[in-house]
C-alpha cells in the first residue's frame, strides 16, 4: 500500500505547514528593540537589527504540496497576516 | 435615534459606550452579540473597546472576521455611521474599512492615562459640534495603539482631511500623532481614546458627553 493511500485510510495528515510572519522592513518593532537592548545588557555584542515575528504551524489534510501551499497562502491573506505591516513565508513539510 | 453596540467575547467597554449612547440619545442601544448575523435597524453602530478574542493573533483580527461583521461591513458600505473606539478602531483597521494598522506601543508599555486631543477636522458628522480651538481630554488605555500606515497612505489621509483627532502629547508612537481617522465616505470613524469614559463629572470629565451629543445632533 502506498504511503498516500495509507494516510487517506487512516486519516493521518501528510502535509505540515509552517508559516513565518515577520514585520515588514522599515516598520518599527519595539519588541525587537527591547530584545536587542536586553541581549546587549547580557554581554552579547554585535546583535543588531533584532526583529521579532511569529511562527504558526499546522497539519493539513491535503496530500498535494501545491494544494497545501495554496491553502496556507489563502489563510495568510484572509487572517494570519496583516499586509499593512507584515510579510509571511510558507514552508510545506511533508 | 436608534443605536447598536456590537459585543465581542472580551469586549469590556460595551456597557460604558451603551451608557454614553443612552445618555446622548435617550434610548438604550441594542446590544448585538458577535455570533449574530444581522444588526437591527440602527442610525449608528458602535464597536466598543476591550480585548476581543484576547487580542489573539493581532488585536482586532479575530473580531474582524466574526459572523456579525459581515453585516456591519455591508451596512457601513451602504452609509450607516460606524464608530470604533480603541479595540473597535483596531477591528475597523483589520476589516479594511479604515486604512493602516494599530501596532504595539512604541514604548512597549500599556498606557492608561488622560490624553489631550486636537480636533483636526470638525466637518465630519462625528465631530461637527466640536470646536477646533478646544482640546478634548479623553483617556487612553491600550497596549496596541501605535497607528501605522505607509507614507503614501498618511499623506493621502492628511490631504483628504481624514485625520479626525491628533494627540497633543503622543502616548504610543502613532504616526504623525494620529489618534483617530475617518474613511473616505466620512461615515466610519476609528479612534483609540475613550470618549465614553468621560461622560459625567463623577467619572472625571464631560468632554466625552460633548462628543456624543455632537454626534447625535449631527445624525438625528
Amino acid at each position: 500500500m502506498s504511503v498516500i493511500t495509507a494516510a487517506k485510510l487512516t486519516g493521518t495528515s501528510l502535509m505540515k505547514a509552517k508559516i513565518t510572519i515577520t514585520l515588514k522592513s522599515g516598520v518599527l518593532d519595539p519588541q525587537g528593540v527591547a530584545i536587542e537592548t536586553a541581549l546587549a545588557g547580557l554581554g552579547f555584542d554585535g546583535a543588531n537589527d533584532v526583529r521579532q515575528g511569529k511562527v504558526i504551524e499546522m497539519k493539513l489534510s491535503e496530500t498535494d504540496e501545491a494544494e497545501a501551499r495554496a491553502k496556507a497562502e489563502e489563510m495568510c491573506k484572509k487572517l494570519l497576516a496583516n499586509p499593512v505591516m507584515e510579510n509571511y513565508s510558507i514552508e510545506i513539510l511533508a | 435615534m436608534k443605536t447598536a453596540v456590537i459585543v465581542f467575547p472580551a469586549s469590556n467597554c460595551d456597557r460604558d459606550i451603551a451608557v454614553a449612547l443612552e445618555q446622548a440619545t435617550g434610548k438604550k442601544p441594542e446590544m448585538v452579540w458577535h455570533g449574530d448575523s444581522t444588526v437591527p435597524d440602527a442610525d449608528l453602530i458602535a464597536l466598543p473597546g476591550g480585548f476581543s478574542y484576547g487580542d489573539y493573533l493581532r488585536a482586532g483580527a479575530m473580531a474582524a472576521k466574526s459572523p456579525i461583521m459581515r453585516d456591519v461591513i455591508e451596512r457601513a458600505k451602504k452609509g450607516t455611521p460606524l464608530l470604533g473606539v480603541c479595540n473597535g478602531f483596531q477591528v475597523l483597521c483589520e476589516t479594511g474599512l479604515l486604512p493602516g494598522a494599530l501596532m504595539r506601543n512604541a514604548g512597549l508599555d500599556f498606557v492608561c492615562r488622560p490624553a489631550s486631543l486636537r480636533v483636526e477636522n470638525n466637518s465630519t458628522s462625528f465631530t461637527s459640534g466640536l470646536d477646533k480651538s478646544r482640546y478634548l481630554n479623553f483617556p487612553v488605555a491600550h497596549h496596541d495603539g501605535n497607528y501605522f500606515a505607509d507614507d503614501d497612505t498618511l499623506d493621502r489621509l492628511e490631504g483628504e482631511d481624514r485625520v479626525a483627532f491628533r494627540y497633543v502629547d503622543n502616548p504610543n508612537g502613532s504616526a504623525r500623532d494620529i489618534a483617530g481617522v475617518i474613511n473616505d465616505a466620512g461615515n466610519v470613524l476609528g479612534m483609540m481614546p475613550h470618549p465614553e469614559r468621560v461622560i459625567s463629572p463623577l467619572l472625571g470629565g464631560t468632554d466625552g458627553a460633548d462628543f456624543f451629543k455632537s454626534l447625535v445632533n449631527a445624525l438625528s
